[in-house]
């Protein structure tokens, strides 16, 4: 990161991405959109969500690098904005492991206990609830 | 020393200039491109924030996914994928439409850009529009966030007083009531600068009734789908539901019978209601649990305040969160079209453009994820 | 060097006084050319004055906190009420101090005025988003002003759930209220990040920069970081109270340990949005008052972006007793310990700057010198707490107190005060008093310590925290605390005077009155209106050697030896007609 003032006397700086390459941009963008929503009838089970992630990420990347001008843009501006998923990721990866570890401990709400307490039919009795970690 | 000295001297004299020093550039910087970057930069760190303050809902959404996948995949139903593929159909088509108006006003095609700020806003109003009746049909239906939550699957959907559709179109009846006269009067005053702002935007604000339109037809086509696809799953563990039904009256004997090797789900039950009644003498009683006695046709209870409730904050917070920056973005998007008219852009000076256009794109962005992360739950 | 007299036949280099049109102070007059200035250093002018209000309310608050401790069954608040106040009035001193007082001290006060003067820059980046700030902050104020109003606030500045879901307190309002400080924070945090990046000065390279910008460029990166993860925190619980959304709130099966572990990851880097600036302002301090070097620049500089991305690792050492998983303890308690690194290292360097240096003991540098002493015993307390097993004994005592007083009252506030005097001159043109500055110091310096080295002490012995009555055995050291605060009431109060009467009957400052080699020292004081007519030349911030002592007039200046200076240093007619 130097100081301004390194290319073209600072006055020609302007990048125009060509139209093609934003109308295909868009039409990758909506094909993986179609996937997406076609892949989720099929059960495909636990992979689920890894499969949509990657694709929304590759969606992501699709709109960065073209839509925002990334690909083409300075170096550091890049870096900057990666970066933050770093943070993220940091702040997502401590936090949930946290509450993995510690879900075991926590005591489940009972529900509708006054539906319980009031009615005398099998039928209008709610149950406690159990969080999923309990159900492990 | 003295190289220093003299080079600063010339970059001294270059804006000393007046060609040199556009009425767009800011006095404090010496080039147009050291205004434009300065501005990215800053527009990049925006983003970097933006993107750390949805972390927070995201980070809330994986915790309480990770915990408790039966209750997201239950209630993922309830979101309607058709409007919600639709809105994403939308929005990309807004990032293009964006992205090409950056394209224009970088080559000055003054035209083309408000028409393609106009096609911006016009998605944006869509989106909006489809949004209100997700939103305003969830209300009437009683999936509300935990403290609101009244959901009753035996009468989902409830005589409702208040039309929360109406309410939410109001202020955009008002609004486009609004642009409309004013069109009037610039084409009756024959102001030319008036009527090419208020043309576009009218059409724009138009649009917030064509994304309802769009989203009602495809809500009384999907939505019934939806149901009925999700009363057939319940249906196949109906025995079960009807065996906790039981146990919960009271009769434990039944419970400890059903709890075999194999019902881990009842064993659970078991075993948390037990933890519960040594935890707490008194049990807990909530107001507005009288529904409960409905819960017949939810497969594993799923569909209750504490439940659903919470899966419903979350969809509420992101999405919500997620419009204010598309209301926000709108505010944006009118401003650039008022000066896009006024043709202040050139090919020097279209950093507000790109910077309202990266902004939006983290808006689609953050709607890629959003989108398979909350409808698209198997 | 610096003491010798004047080679002669040198050229001397001082801008000499501004007029009163050059003057950012009086170059133009009446209230609204204040309030709607974007000049940066108006702006910091505002920013000081806010913060200083802000903090007088707060200490009023300590005070009152400290008197009522002075007695076991407490002396002020009384009837059945008293624990209630007591609450109240903890909560809003630290909720102050923090967010309104610690946080925009030295970077947005100091750091406004300072960062583009430094850099050589003739504003920030965003002049309009730096007014902004300034009005978010005014706003965040109010509202707090607000709920002390309404209803007070009485969850402790922390706003841990479950309880401030359900205090009846106006919780909502001072969380909106901090969520918009929060935004000017991070408004300010952008501003100065671009300012650096995009507006230095040819010649101006990264390491020619002050260790004053690279501290106010790592503060920034965590401003922009951290901050938004507090916003969101704060709107969730928000939204907590008004609908129970169940994400935090455990009667709807959410996680309060989830909330501690949102506020934390913002508020453990917080901490070092507190102490890095004030490690900058350090740094420049000791090196231009012990007219030396700086010892080991590079490793300050980097040791200051260490810090900052290492402060992310370690929020979790707030949590050991909150009930987090046993793996994760261990892992945040030894990432603990990573951050005192560079920490550490920052303090040997301090210290081998003075070593062998010509140390001027003015006021300033009677501050750093007890910031050394002070932050270093913050710091090193902060091991034990780090440290998993004395941690379970020492969380919420009265040793957290004195640990994170002596990082923030003995770290921040006294280099606040150091910086103060230090840019005093340069800010508004006045001389003080240097006896009563020295005075101000060492009075605030003993304050301190017995206000807070005692309660190191009650802490240990297991005097907890946030409680309004306490058992009779604690009697002694509670009451020489609360000595102490008046003591450091009374310090603060003489360095008010001081600076004041400055403005009344102060000399008129010379441009460099301690002999600094950064670029604020080669405008005028106070600067004109742009700072600098022309890119100023950049040399090395550190260096020394060409800064002497004018004894004619009490001044340092800039000598050069004569040479051919490249013909733009004179002004050409010819050229000039070109110009406007
Ligand atoms: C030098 C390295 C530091 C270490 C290892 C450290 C460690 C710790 C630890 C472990 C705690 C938690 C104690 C407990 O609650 O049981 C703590 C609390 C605290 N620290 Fe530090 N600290 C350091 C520096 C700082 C600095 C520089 C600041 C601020 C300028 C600071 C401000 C605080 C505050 C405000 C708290 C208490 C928060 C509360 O519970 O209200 N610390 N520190
Ligand atoms: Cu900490």
């Amino acid at each position: 990161m130097s100081a301004h003032g390194d290319s073209k006397d600072g006055y020609d700086f302007a990048h125009p991405l060509p139209v093609p390459m934003l109308l295909s941009v868009f039409f990758a963008l909506v094909l993986l959109t179609i996937i997406t929503v076609a892949q989720a009838s099929f059960d495909i089970g636990s992979l689920d969500i890894v499969v949509v992630m990657v694709i929304a990420t590759i969606k992501a990347a699709l709109v960065m690098a073209f839509f925002m001008h990334m690909a083409y843009d300075k170096p550091f501006n890049v870096i900057v904005f990666l970066s933050s998923f770093a943070f993220v990721a940091l702040f997502l990866i401590f936090t949930m492991s946290d509450s993995k570890q510690t879900s075991p401990d926590f005591e489940p709400v009972i529900e509708e206990v006054a539906a319980m307490e009031v009615a005398s039919t099998p039928v209008a009795a709610g149950e406690p609830e159990v969080s999923e970690s309990t159900a492990e | 020393m003295s190289t220093i000295e003299a080079a600063a001297e010339n970059a001294h004299d270059a804006h000393g200039h007046d060609h040199d020093h556009p009425s767009f550039l800011a006095h404090h910087f010496d080039t147009p491109e050291q205004q434009f970057d300065s501005g990215k930069l800053g527009i990049w760190l925006f983003l970097v924030t933006e993107i750390l303050f949805f972390s927070g809902m995201f980070c809330a959404y994986a915790i309480f996914r990770m915990l408790r996948p039966d209750v997201f995949e239950g209630c993922s139903q309830f979101l309607n994928t058709k409007l919600g593929a639709i809105n994403t159909g939308v929005l990309l088509f807004s990032s293009l439409t964006m992205a090409w108006a950056v394209r224009c006003s970088q080559v000055k095609q003054d035209r083309g850009l408000v028409a393609m700020l106009a096609a911006t806003l016009s998605c944006a109003m869509i989106f909006l529009g489809v949004k209100a009746i997700e939103y305003s049909h969830k209300w009437e239906m009683g999936l509300l966030p935990a403290g609101l939550y009244f959901y009753d699957p035996a009468n989902p959907h409830p005589e409702s007083h208040t039309n929360y559709l109406f309410y939410i179109c109001l202020p955009f009846m008002i609004l486009l009531g609004g642009v409309v006269a004013w069109l009037v009067v610039s084409l009756a005053t024959r102001n030319k600068f008036h009527v090419q702002c208020a043309m576009p935007l009218t059409v724009a604000a138009a649009c917030f009734f064509v994304g309802i339109g769009l989203g009602m037809v495809l809500e009384s086509g999907g939505s019934e789908h939806a149901a009925d696809e999700y009363q057939a799953h319940a249906t196949t563990e109906l025995e079960q539901t009807a065996a906790i039904q039981l146990v919960s009256s009271g009769e434990s004997e039944v419970l400890e019978s059903l709890a075999t090797e194999s019902n881990t789900g009842i064993q659970s039950e078991l075993s948390a209601r037990q933890r519960q009644l040594e935890n707490a003498g008194t049990a807990i009683v909530q107001e507005g649990d009288e529904i409960a006695g409905a819960i017949v046709s939810v497969e594993e209870n799923v569909m209750t305040q504490r439940k659903a409730g919470v899966f419903f904050s979350i969809y509420y917070c992101m999405t919500g969160v997620h419009a204010i920056h598309i209301l926000v973005g709108i505010g944006f998007l009118v401003w650039l079209l008022v000066r896009a008219v006024r043709q202040d852009f050139n090919p020097q000076y279209f950093g507000p453009v790109d910077y309202v256009g990266l902004y939006w794109h983290l808006v689609d962005l953050i709607w890629i994820y959003l989108f398979p992360l909350l409808y698209l739950i198997r | 060097m610096s003491a010798g007299s004047i080679p002669s036949g040198d050229q001397i280099k001082d801008p000499g006084y501004p007029t009163a049109s050059e003057n950012y102070l009086t170059n133009s007059k009446g209230a609204l050319s204040w309030l709607f200035t974007l000049d940066h250093k108006r702006i910091g002018v505002m920013y000081l004055i806010g913060v200083m209000t802000a903090f007088f309310a707060a200490g009023l608050l300590a005070l009152l906190i400290r008197l009522h401790l002075f007695r076991p069954d407490g002396a002020v608040f009384t009837g059945p009420e008293a624990n209630n106040w007591y609450n109240q009035v903890f909560t809003l001193h630290g909720a102050i101090m923090v967010f309104l007082f610690i946080i925009p001290s030295i970077p947005a006060a100091l750091g406004n005025f300072l960062v583009p003067v430094m850099l050589g820059a003739k504003d920030v980046a965003f002049p309009r988003l730096n007014l902004s700030s300034f009005y978010l902050w005014v706003f965040g104020a109010i509202f707090f002003v607000g709920a002390l109003m309404a209803s007070g606030l009485d969850t402790g500045w922390t706003f841990y759930t479950p309880y401030s879901t359900t205090t009846d307190t106006s919780v909502i309002l001072a969380t909106s209220g901090a969520f918009i400080l929060g935004f000017s924070s991070i408004f300010t945090g952008l501003n100065f990040i671009v300012t650096i990046n995009t507006m230095r000065p040819p010649g101006m390279t990264w390491f020619r920069m002050p260790l004053f910008l690279w501290a106010t460029y790592a503060t920034s990166i965590i401003q922009v970081l951290a901050t938004p993860v507090l916003g969101i925190t704060l709107l969730l619980l928000i939204a907590e109270r008004v609908m129970h959304i169940g994400i935090f709130d455990p009667e709807f099966n959410g996680d309060p340990v989830t909330f501690q572990h949102f506020f934390w990851f913002y508020s453990h880097p917080a901490v070092y949005i507190m102490i890095l600036p004030a490690f900058g302002v350090i740094s420049d301090l000791i090196s231009v008052h012990s007219h030396k070097r700086i010892f080991g620049y590079r490793f300050i500089a980097y040791s200051s972006i260490a810090i900052a991305l290492l402060g992310f690792l370690v929020w979790g050492h707030h949590m050991f007793t909150a009930g987090m998983g046993p793996m994760t303890t261990i892992i945040f308690s030894a990432l603990t310990f990573t951050v005192s690194v560079p920490s550490a290292i920052k303090v040997f360097n301090w210290l081998a700057t003075m070593y062998k240096g010509s140390i001027s003991l003015t006021t300033p540098m009677c501050f750093a010198i007890a910031f050394i002493f002070l932050f270093t015993i913050g710091g090193l307390t902060g091991l034990h707490l780090g440290t998993l097993a004395t941690d379970m004994h020492l969380h919420d005592t009265y040793f957290v107190v004195a640990h994170f007083h002596y990082v923030m009252v003995g770290g921040t506030l006294v280099s606040f005060l150091g910086a103060l005097f230090h840019w005093w001159p340069k800010m508004f043109g006045k001389m003080y008093s240097e006896t009563g500055g020295r005075l101000a110091a060492v009075i605030i310096f003993l304050g301190f310590n017995l206000t807070f080295l005692p309660q190191f002490v009650l802490g240990s012995r297991g005097m907890p925290r946030r409680y309004a009555t306490y058992d009779p055995e604690f009697q002694t050291l509670h009451q020489i605390s609360t000595i102490g605060t008046l003591l450091l009431g009374v310090g603060l109060l003489v360095a008010l005077f001081v600076l004041l009467r400055s403005l009344v009957k102060g000399e008129r400052a010379p441009a460099n009155p301690w002999g600094g080699a950064t670029l604020e020292w080669q405008c005028t004081s106070p600067p004109p209106f742009y700072n600098f007519e022309r890119p100023p030349a950049v040399g090395d911030p550190y260096d020394f050697s060409d800064i002497f002592w004018d004894t004619e007039n009490e001044r340092y200046v800039t000598v050069e030896p004569d040479r051919k200076i490249a013909p733009a240093e004179q002004p050409e007619p010819a050229h000039a007609e070109g110009t406007h």
